[in-house]
């Protein structure tokens, strides 16, 4: 059932990013190949694009076509620099999914024992100044803070790298020959993540807060506490779990604003990651390239939904119980 | 292991409670939950408080127990549980008595156990709070428990969650829970309110039976003067944060002398009544806790009141026989408390009218 749901959502995302171009006005030719077109020399390449499109013939078939080509792994390329998208893909994927994993992990390392500590002390003035201080951050845009970091922990006092990437465990992965050594990795993506996850703290935080309050009026907190058990134990054990499904649904919706986000790091830090290369085709107008990686983009966002899905079971077995009895 | 459970055994009652206000401060202003409550409470003993919704009782066994949110809160009198003094310890400090000596059983099993535990941990970390023993043994314990209160196949349940038990299971597994850690009071907050009828008088059983084995302590607290009068050795009636009347059950079924006492019996439908007849009730609704009237506080709704009971409030009076007080101007079965109902009588009361209309029935 949810593989279903999982293929027709990338089945429209494709079907989309395929009438985007063909959408635009103008001859796809002029949009791909604005340069080339007058030039003789050039003359067999527009034929090439021609037939990788199948421009000639009807609409039908060059959608099909592409459908057929995207389920074979064949996601077109960049006409200009002649790069197939794979290509781009594998250099450019591990670099995102890194920073986006990293960012992801970061913010809620920072924002759950906040959010646990603010709902404990709900209302003290303890609450008030980190729930201030974590405004203070959403309001910055990410462009500010990773500008300022990258300049005063970078350029200035040189602690960390202000720019760049080096590969770390998931690059070799997708291109063998993309090795790097792991503590330069980290080093290199500690500003970028915290770059990226610090909007977002203030997010799970408040979130968590708020169910964590509901949940501690709750009656089976007041049953833990008459079982003369730790605070401590009390609010992890027993409170944090049950409070945590909107905390998960929100963190897994938010990794469309990060991709978003990604964007914007990527190109501050100068990570040859998905963001940068998005940024690269939209220049260049290389709207199959385009559409392909937005493709896969809209593909991860998809799957980390689905994994939500499958967390929620883990963290409540009611929901669990009551799938398995569908 | 502290050596609290086995110290020089303190020769006082367990419990004793005096004086014991319990105060919210709301936007409203204060609200007087308990107003000024007393009473002792020796081991192996069972009382049992009873009054309507927002009559105090709950709040009174959370006072006790230390179990309010504190924001707001405030609490005085004294609390002596085995000689020490309870009422302002903090929660951490709290810790030493909750689970080990005191615990408590709460109204509504569906929501009293943590739906994502499983039931095994839910007890377990509650034996391993208290007593030193490794996860093995923790968990045999916590299987023998669920055996002496009658689940059946206790080792399959232990690995269950909450939602796959009924009610009355779930009730069961909240009183393995509490009788853990071999607490010396239990507080058993309307313990079977939520359970079908059917199961009730179990879930009852099963409390009493283990507290005559573990020779612990009950304050069980009810709605429901049915539920008290076989179980408990004395009966508290509270009314508006106060207690009305306290006797020794036998007592107070025979000789009861506050006409709310009264009226809670005769709102309770007898077997021996014919069907489809009216239920008596009592009229009106417990008085605001803010700005309660000035003299007794059941005064608008008693079938016995005159112009003394609107301004003086009546103080807890003993009656003849021992252990036995009560708050009236008029006691019922008194010939001042049979003038005065003679009296609203004549005048046509509605709340001596129902208390008429009720007895008629009954004989």
């Amino acid at each position: 059932m949810r593989v279903v749901q999982f293929v027709v959502v990338l089945w429209l995302v494709a079907t989309f990013t395929f009438a985007l171009i063909r959408i635009i006005p103008g001859d796809p030719i002029d949009i791909l190949l604005p340069t080339q077109k007058s030039n003789l020399q050039a003359k067999a390449k527009v034929k090439e694009v021609k037939e990788d499109l199948g421009l000639d013939k009807s609409i039908f078939t060059q959608y099909v076509n592409y459908l057929g080509d995207v389920v074979t792994g064949d996601l077109g390329k960049d006409y200009g620099s002649g790069r197939p998208v794979t290509d781009i893909l594998k250099k450019a994927l591990p670099v995102s999914l890194q920073l986006m994993l990293y960012a992801q992990i970061l913010a809620l390392a920072i924002a759950i024992p906040l959010g646990v500590f603010t709902a404990y002390r709900a209302g003290t003035r303890a609450d008030r100044a980190l729930n201030a201080t974590a405004f203070g951050f959403l309001a910055m845009p990410n462009f500010v803070l990773g500008l300022l970091l990258s300049f005063i922990i970078g350029a200035e006092l040189k602690w960390l790298p202000s720019v760049g990437y080096t590969p770390g465990w998931l690059d070799p992965i997708f291109d063998s020959s993309r090795t790097g050594n792991f503590g330069d990795h980290i080093q290199s993506m500690i500003l970028p993540s915290l770059t990226l996850a610090v909007g977002q703290i203030a997010v799970y935080m408040r979130l968590l807060r708020s169910d964590m309050i509901a949940t501690l009026q709750e009656n089976f907190i007041t049953m833990a506490r008459s079982k003369g058990l730790s605070d401590r134990r009390i609010l992890w054990r027993h409170a944090l779990r049950p409070s945590s499904i909107t905390l998960l649904t929100v963190a897994g919706l938010n990794v469309g604003t990060l991709i978003g986000g990604a964007v914007v790091v990527e190109v501050i830090f100068n990570m040859g990651g998905m963001g940068k290369a998005i940024v690269i085709e939209l220049n260049e107008k290389q709207y199959v390239a385009l559409q392909s990686l937005i493709l896969v983009m809209a593909a991860l966002f998809v799957l980390v939904n689905f994994l939500v899905d499958v967390l929620y079971a883990i963290v409540d077995p009611r929901i669990r119980h009551a799938r398995a009895a569908h | 292991m502290t050596d609290a459970r086995f110290a020089a055994e303190y020769e006082g009652p367990l419990l004793e409670v005096s004086d014991v206000k319990t105060y919210f401060e709301t936007d409203r202003g204060l609200v007087r939950s308990v107003d000024g409550v007393s009473f002792t409470l020796e081991r192996g003993k069972t009382i049992g408080i009873v009054g309507e919704s927002g009559c105090g009782k709950t709040v009174l066994s959370r006072s006790i127990m230390g179990l309010l949110p504190r924001r707001g809160l405030v609490r005085q009198g004294s609390i002596r549980f085995e000689g020490n003094e309870l009422i302002h310890l903090t929660p951490k400090e709290m810790r030493a008595y909750w689970g080990s000596q005191l615990a408590m059983i709460f109204q509504d099993p569906m929501t009293s156990l943590n739906p994502v535990m499983k039931i095994g941990k839910q007890i377990t970390e509650s034996i391993r709070e208290h007593l030193d023993v490794d996860k093995d043994f923790a968990y045999e314990l916590a299987e023998n428990l669920l055996r002496s209160v009658r689940i059946p196949e206790p080792a399959r349940r232990l690995r269950e969650y909450p939602h796959q038990l009924s009610g009355g299971m779930r009730q069961r597994v909240c009183i393995a829970v509490a009788l853990a850690a071999g607490p010396k009071l239990l507080f058993a907050d309307e313990p079977t309110t939520a359970l079908d009828v059917t199961v009730q008088a179990q879930v009852l059983d099963l409390m009493a039976q283990q507290q005559s084995e573990r020779f612990m302590a009950m304050v069980l607290i009810t709605h429901d003067l049915g539920v008290v009068a076989g179980r408990a050795d004395e009966i508290a009636v509270m009314y508006a944060g106060r207690i009305v009347e306290k006797a020794p059950t036998s007592v107070l079924f025979r000789d009861m002398k506050m006409p709310y006492t009264q009226a809670l019996l005769s709102s309770i439908p007898k077997l021996a009544d014919e069907s489809h007849v009216r239920l008596a009730t009592i009229p009106g609704r417990p008085p605001d806790l803010v700005n309660p009237p000035k003299g007794c506080k059941f005064a608008p709704r008693c079938a016995y009141v005159q112009d003394r009971c609107k301004e003086e409030e009546p103080p807890l009076t003993p009656s003849t026989s021992p252990g036995h007080e009560f708050r009236c101007w008029f006691p019922v079965g008194t010939p001042e408390g049979e003038a005065a109902l003679e009296r609203n009588k004549q005048k046509g009361l509605r709340a001596t009218e129902a208390l008429v209309a009720a007895d008629t029935v009954e004989t």
